[in-house]
């Protein structure tokens, strides 16, 4: 009995048909591909994508040379080197990011005091030249202040969780 | 070992033994039970306020600090009982309140004792919210930067400068929240032990200024090595990062110089990287000097000493050269038949060639235990400043000290018979004192006086003592001669004598042979001491490690020498006589750059290797003059590393320590020194000492860096109508120098005092000199 369903399914094609039902029910739904990049992906406040150095209110930059992001970094991509700042306090003179070995894990901002380093939503960026892949503390300090007030509702989204 | 003397006690329920009188603390160290504490260190004075130490004692109604409590036989203790342990963290709780927790900007953090206790004893989470004191800082020299609102009143930092500086420079005002710590009047820290402070203090309220915010302690690695600067030879740790060195700590090394150091040792690192440093090989070519590479460098040396007749060919060597380098250069010398080798570049006399070798006399913790100290022609306090520790010990155990000096030095202890005269007349004192004491004046005729019979008399009632013949006796025009007063008033006296030189291997030159007098299997071969190899004898000069300008007796009289001779320098550092006279310059790494070996004042051998490598095409001088001495073809310039060269240079040296008895020469001697016209006082300033130090910019920012001052007693400011400050040419002979006059009562009348070492020095002749004028610029 069963012989002669499975001959009689396989000369009607009833499989082919179950399967093309599928493709003929998503023929009729809303796509999900995007249009990148005329059209973006939602992305949570938790994300974390390319670093910054933020600054305060005043203009006066977080970082206080603590390296414990430095300490934490298990890529080792953070070099950093301070000394005493004209007015005695204690700054950085160089904050140097090696994308290239980053693996983006966030224990720098976690690590992080005073709330300076930070991963952005950025996820766009690429590199021409061997070399641009460093992200000195000028660059850091840059992208900190084109993306202020997004970073700082981030941190306050997540402020209960952090 | 329990003896029938010792005690035991139950301390968490292992059995230990104590002497009687110990503190409980002493024996958990030592038993490897881990007590909290703050105030309390071994070297230190027990001051138990900070009551972090607290131990539960049975039969004790309160809990007790440990550091204050002595050993009791059968006494049971608990060092982790819930009472102790409430008791440390109630004083955790405590410290805490007025601490400002800011461990992220703060040196300290990652190797502060406080955090490390804080997080064994304390709470989790604070339950202060009130308001903390904030305390002004003062800014006390280029050393130590404070943060004093972090400080935690151990009060370690005030009894270090009253029981171990000797200067009570640190203390505590106000009581309560309203103490702190601070220097008593506005001033600079002044002492040369002052980098201490800085391991003392358990937080960062004290902490390194020229370290300031560079590094992280989880950062640094560390090596060993030997402070290159004098002959106590500390022991010290590098902190390196990257390749860098970032800080000098010390090593605990109880027989040398216990857990302290100058800050000479400390800070001397911060001139070794300075623009001066020679990186590659340069050779003169048509008058000029141009870059080169090493074999043409090494070549045109070779060819230049090989040009030489060998009893023309000299060496000087300095005494802060390591044993092997000192080693090579007299194999090198010998190899091509010269004798003419001297490291003693800063001594003028060299009459009476078969004295004794150049150290203490003693082993330094003896200083400690001396009734009596004679220091000769010493400013020890500045000179070698871990042995002037010894003395100041043994000065407040009760012992005296005598000092016979051209300058009213300050000691930081009360000198009892302090006999300060003009340099021409130091041979009459010591003359007068061995009359006194019924010794051989050495054919001086002299009467003695009151002073010299009081000296005599606390010498001779002495039950043991050291004579100390400082780096002033060793610059006089009759050194010879206060050499052989100074043994024979130890002999009659029956104290122990030793000489006090400026090197960290003054007594490895003198083992590896680098003496005319005597090579290390041949004690008799006689060469060219360093001041006839000067004076135009002659033809080509090789200078190992020196600063031509600064590190010899008579800088004249080394320039002239350099101009006229062939120079083939291997030198770390430029400057600007070698530049003008040098034919071949061969560039070296300083001490913590190569490996080798330093001999100590006491006959210690200190091997290090080297810390980070030398800058540029620069090279340990070892390797330099193994590969001189393959240039030359000479034989034995076989080695491999640096301890095969040690164990060759030692191998004929078996004695433990030298022979200290002198056997002086049979002639008489008679004084060269005298008293006509104004006197020049010589000397080395304690941060001019060699070309690190002079380049360690902290070092120069701090009152002991000598400016261009030239010093002189008010009464002769006064007698010659010359203001105080005002801009005077010194004029030596044919050579003069403008400086700045100062009145300083401490130097004697018709003499003035301006050391050696010193950039405007450079024009001048012998530091010790007579017939000086001074005059109105």
């Amino acid at each position: 009995m069963n012989t002669v369903i499975n001959y009689l399914r396989s000369l009607f094609l009833f499989e082919l048909l179950r399967g093309l039902s599928l493709t003929a029910r998503y023929m009729w739904r809303k796509p999900f591909t995007l249009e990148y990049p005329e059209e973006k992906a939602p992305v949570s406040p938790r994300f974390r994508g390319l670093h910054a150095l933020r600054r305060y209110p005043n203009g006066e930059e977080r970082c206080i040379a603590c390296k414990l992001c430095e300490a934490v970094c298990p890529a080792l991509a953070i070099t950093i080197e301070a000394e005493p700042r004209d007015d005695g306090s204690r700054r950085t003179t160089r904050y140097d990011i090696d994308l290239f070995k980053c693996i983006y894990c966030g224990f720098c901002e976690e690590s992080c005091p005073v709330d300076a380093i930070v991963e952005t939503r950025v996820y766009e960026y690429h590199f021409e030249q061997r070399g641009e892949q460093i992200m000195t503390k000028q660059k850091l300090l840059e992208i900190g202040d084109q993306y202020e007030q997004q970073i700082a509702a981030d941190r306050q989204a997540q402020a209960a969780v952090r | 070992m329990a003896t029938s003397e010792s005690i035991t006690l139950q301390v968490d329920g292992k059995t230990l033994t104590a002497q009687p009188g110990q503190m409980l603390i002493e024996v958990t160290d030592q038993a490897g039970l881990s007590v909290p504490r703050f105030c309390y260190h071994k070297h230190l004075s027990v001051a138990a306020n900070c009551r972090m130490c607290l131990v539960e004692v049975k039969g004790a109604p309160k809990p007790l600090p440990a550091c204050a409590t002595p050993c009791a036989d059968g006494m049971e203790v608990a060092t982790q009982s819930d009472l102790a342990r409430e008791a440390q963290q109630g004083t955790m709780e405590f410290l805490l309140i007025n601490h400002p927790l800011d461990c992220p900007i703060c040196d300290q953090g990652g190797e502060c004792e406080l955090q490390d206790v804080a997080m064994g004893y304390g709470g989790d989470v604070s339950r202060y919210t009130e308001r903390k004191r904030v305390v002004q800082d003062e800014d006390i020299g280029s050393l130590i930067a404070t943060d004093m609102t972090r400080c935690i009143h151990c009060t370690r930092c005030v009894r270090f400068g009253s029981e171990i500086a000797g200067l009570r420079e640190l203390g505590a005002t106000g009581r309560g929240e309203h103490m702190r710590i601070g220097t008593y009047i506005a001033q600079s820290v002044a002492s040369e032990l002052s980098g201490n402070v800085i391991d003392l203090c358990p937080v960062g309220a004290l902490t390194s200024k020229p370290y300031r915010y560079t590094a992280r302690s989880w950062e640094l690695t560390q090596a060993e090595t030997i402070a290159p600067h004098d002959g106590v030879g500390s022991s010290l740790y590098l902190h390196l990062r990257r390749n860098q060195i970032m800080r000098a700590v010390p090593k605990e090394n109880p027989d040398c110089h216990q857990t302290w150091i100058s800050d000479r040792d400390r800070f001397a690192y911060t001139g070794i990287n300075h623009p001066d440093r020679l990186k590659q090989p340069m050779i003169r070519e048509n008058g000029k000097l141009r870059v080169a590479s090493w074999p043409e460098a090494l070549q045109q040396a070779a060819d230049l000493m090989q040009a030489t007749q060998p009893e023309r060919l000299g060496l000087l060597a300095s005494p802060n050269a390591t044993l092997e380098e000192l080693y090579l250069g007299q194999q090198l010398m010998t190899g091509l038949g010269s004798r003419n080798i001297d490291h003693r570049l800063r001594q003028v006399d060299f009459r009476d060639e078969s004295a004794t070798p150049p150290w203490l006399g003693c082993r330094f913790a003896e200083l400690e235990q001396n009734d009596i100290t004679l220091l000769i022609g010493s400013w020890l306090r500045k000179d070698q400043p871990l042995l002037n520790h010894r003395v100041h010990q043994s000065v407040r155990a009760g012992g005296q000290v005598i000092a016979v000096n051209p300058v009213a030095y300050d000691h930081n202890y009360p000198v009892a018979l302090d006999l300060v005269v003009s340099p021409a007349h130091m041979v009459q004192q010591l003359a007068g004192i061995a009359q006194a004491l019924g010794a051989s004046t050495t054919g001086i005729t002299v009467t003695a006086t009151t002073e010299h019979q009081q000296a005599a008399a606390q010498l001779r009632a002495a039950s043991r003592g050291s004579i100390i013949l400082g780096t002033a006796a060793q610059m006089h025009p009759d050194y010879a001669l206060l050499r052989r007063l100074a043994a024979q008033i130890a002999a009659a006296a029956d104290l122990t004598w030793g000489q006090v030189g400026f090197g960290s291997n003054d007594l490895g030159a003198w083992i590896a042979g680098a003496t005319p007098g005597y090579s290390a299997e041949n004690k008799s071969a006689a060469g060219q001491n360093a001041v006839q190899m000067q004076q135009g004898e002659c033809d080509t000069l090789v200078l190992l490690g020196l600063e031509p300008e600064a590190d010899v007796a008579d800088p004249q009289q080394t320039a002239q020498a350099l101009t006229r001779a062939g120079v083939v320098a291997l030198s770390a550092y430029r400057s600007p006589l070698l530049e003008q006279t040098a034919d071949v310059i061969l560039p070296i790494g300083v001490a913590t750059e190569t490996s080798g070996s330093f001999i100590n004042l006491q006959g210690d051998v200190q091997s290090f290797i080297g810390a980070t490598p030398p800058p540029g095409e620069a090279r340990p001088g070892w390797k330099v003059l193994r590969v001189l001495g393959n240039t030359l073809k000479l034989n034995g310039f076989e080695y491999l590393d640096s301890t095969s060269i040690r164990d060759e240079a030692l191998q004929h040296h078996t004695a433990p320590l030298p022979d200290n008895r002198l056997h002086p020469g049979a002639e008489t001697l008679q004084p060269v020194a005298d008293a006509t016209g104004w006197q020049r006082i010589g000397g080395v300033p304690i941060y001019a000492t060699d070309a690190i130090v002079r380049r360690a910019a902290p070092l120069q920012a701090t009152p002991d860096a000598w400016d261009d001052t030239v010093r002189l007693h008010p009464n002769m400011l006064a007698e010659h109508q010359i203001a105080d400050g005002a801009t005077v040419r010194l004029t030596q002979g044919e050579c003069s120098s403008v400086l700045t006059a100062c009145a300083d009562a401490r130097v004697p009348d018709g003499c003035v005092w301006y050391p050696a070492g010193l950039p405007n020095g450079a024009q001048l002749g012998a530091s010790f000199a007579n017939n000086v004028r001074l005059e109105l610029a």
